[in-house]
């Protein structure tokens, strides 16, 4: 490791969170194509890409599980550190200057959300796919359930990569989940309370 | 009195609000399921307009873009011809503008996906069933029609009595426009109390038969009778 910079995402971690992105991505365009007419016009082919998308967010879903898997002592480490919030955390909601630990409390808000939309984007995809032959399985609201979480998921998106790549003082974070160190020094200005592991 | 201690900033304990976070999410998305569409329907009113204002790509007319085959028909409105026959006395084939002579009725209609999306307060203009039947002349043994789209292999039915209903249209207008490829051009059926389904589009051929028999989405399970809110496990 270069000197001055310290670990801050483990190779897990890192393949986590890109796995998720690419199905996401992939998913999203997908998605995209069925759900918007203009784009369902251009593309035609509409089963085909039902087809894709389905078996992209199966195959998306089971890699996100092996991932897991393959990590699961070092994500539980992180998952633990991202649920809980200190007084601090707090006062950072709330706009105050606070010192925060590995995760700030917008990153921990974040992380919440994106695991549960995945769990809910996966049980309306999954219930799309099997009530479109099964009506025990139809609702009248999963497609507003699937299409509601892709809109809300989209904004998430937009304001993380503002920050991971545009904002200047917070784009330096983009180094730990792709080269998985930071400098010690933005770390320390950003993550004041937070610990990095000895090497 | 003696000055009491210093007492530091009570800092309470890390809390697992992530979790929290987290399970409430879930459980309000799952429990959209049961509530989600009620609750659109309130809000879309008003989102809509805004939607429509900042970003003109979302489909903010509500409209999704189901089919089958791989491509759309074409409408060439010189060799189109739409073909009336089966149980009938006298067979036609009628041009694009034979069929825009016959009487023109028009309606103000919600279209329901069963898939869930709706449309609200759609205009169509077209003609009604009977106008366009009149000169065929059903036989007596016919009681219901084939619905033989240009998107093979979709064909779907409608009993007689159904299509005779009073907002059931043959349409080649929508919203003041003449009917877009990607809903059926140059003509649809449109029965508002049925799901979309039933709502054959790039209708091509229509056969008098003597009864209904198993449509494209029917064979895989959806009711021949597509009610809205009365089928296909809704409401029942």
């Amino acid at each position: 490791m270069k000197a001055g910079y310290v670990r801050r995402f483990s190779p897990v971690e890192r393949l986590l969170h890109w796995v998720n992105a690419l199905g996401f991505f992939f998913l999203l365009a997908t998605g995209l194509i069925l759900y918007l007419p203009s784009l369902s016009i251009l593309v035609a082919r509409r089963q085909l890409i039902q087809s894709m998308h389905f078996w992209a967010g199966v195959g998306w879903l089971a890699a996100l599980a092996i991932v897991v898997a393959l990590g699961f002592r070092r994500l539980l480490r992180t998952a633990r550190e991202l649920e809980s919030f200190d007084g601090d955390d707090l006062r950072w909601l709330r706009g105050g200057k606070a010192p925060q630990g590995k995760f700030n409390a917008g990153q921990k808000i974040n992380a919440a959300l994106t695991a549960a939309f995945t769990l809910l984007f996966g049980l309306s995809g999954l219930l799309l796919w099997f009530g479109e032959h099964d009506t025990r399985l139809r609702f009248a609201s999963t497609v507003i359930l699937h299409d509601g979480l892709m809109y809300v998921s989209l904004s998430l998106l937009v304001g993380h990569l503002d920050l991971a790549l545009i904002h200047p003082t917070t784009r330096h974070a983009l180094r730990g989940m792709t080269v998985g160190t930071v400098s010690e020094e933005w770390a320390h200005r950003h993550h004041g309370k937070w610990k990095p592991e000895p090497q | 009195m003696d000055a009491s201690p210093v007492t530091p900033e009570p800092q309470p304990e890390p809390r697992r609000y992530g979790r929290g976070i987290f399970l409430a999410t879930v459980a309000g998305g799952v429990s959209s399921l049961y509530w989600g569409k009620a609750a659109w329907s309130q809000v879309s009113g008003v989102v809509s307009p805004v939607a429509g204002a900042i970003a003109p790509i979302l489909p903010t007319s509500g409209w999704r873009i189901y089919t089958v085959a791989s491509t759309m028909p074409v409408f060439d409105p010189a060799t189109w011809r739409l073909k009336i026959g089966g149980m009938v006395a006298h067979p036609q084939e009628l041009s694009y503008d034979a069929l825009r002579a016959l009487p023109q009725a028009s309606q103000v209609s919600d279209f329901h996906c069963v898939t869930g999306w709706t449309v609200n307060g759609v205009h169509w203009g077209g003609v009604r069933f009977k106008d366009l039947l009149d000169a065929a002349q059903p036989s007596a043994g016919a009681h219901a029609l084939q619905f033989v789209s240009a998107e093979q292999p979709y064909v779907d039915y409608l009993t007689l009595e159904q299509a005779m209903l009073p907002d059931v249209l043959l349409a080649w207008e929508m919203d003041g426009q003449p009917l877009r490829q990607e809903h059926g051009a140059p003509v649809r059926v449109v029965i508002p109390d049925m799901y979309g389904y039933k709502n054959t589009k790039w209708v091509a051929e229509i056969n008098l038969v003597p009864s209904p028999e198993v449509g494209y989405w029917e064979q895989y399970g959806y009711d021949n009778d597509a009610w809205v809110g009365r089928s296909n496990g809704y409401g029942t």
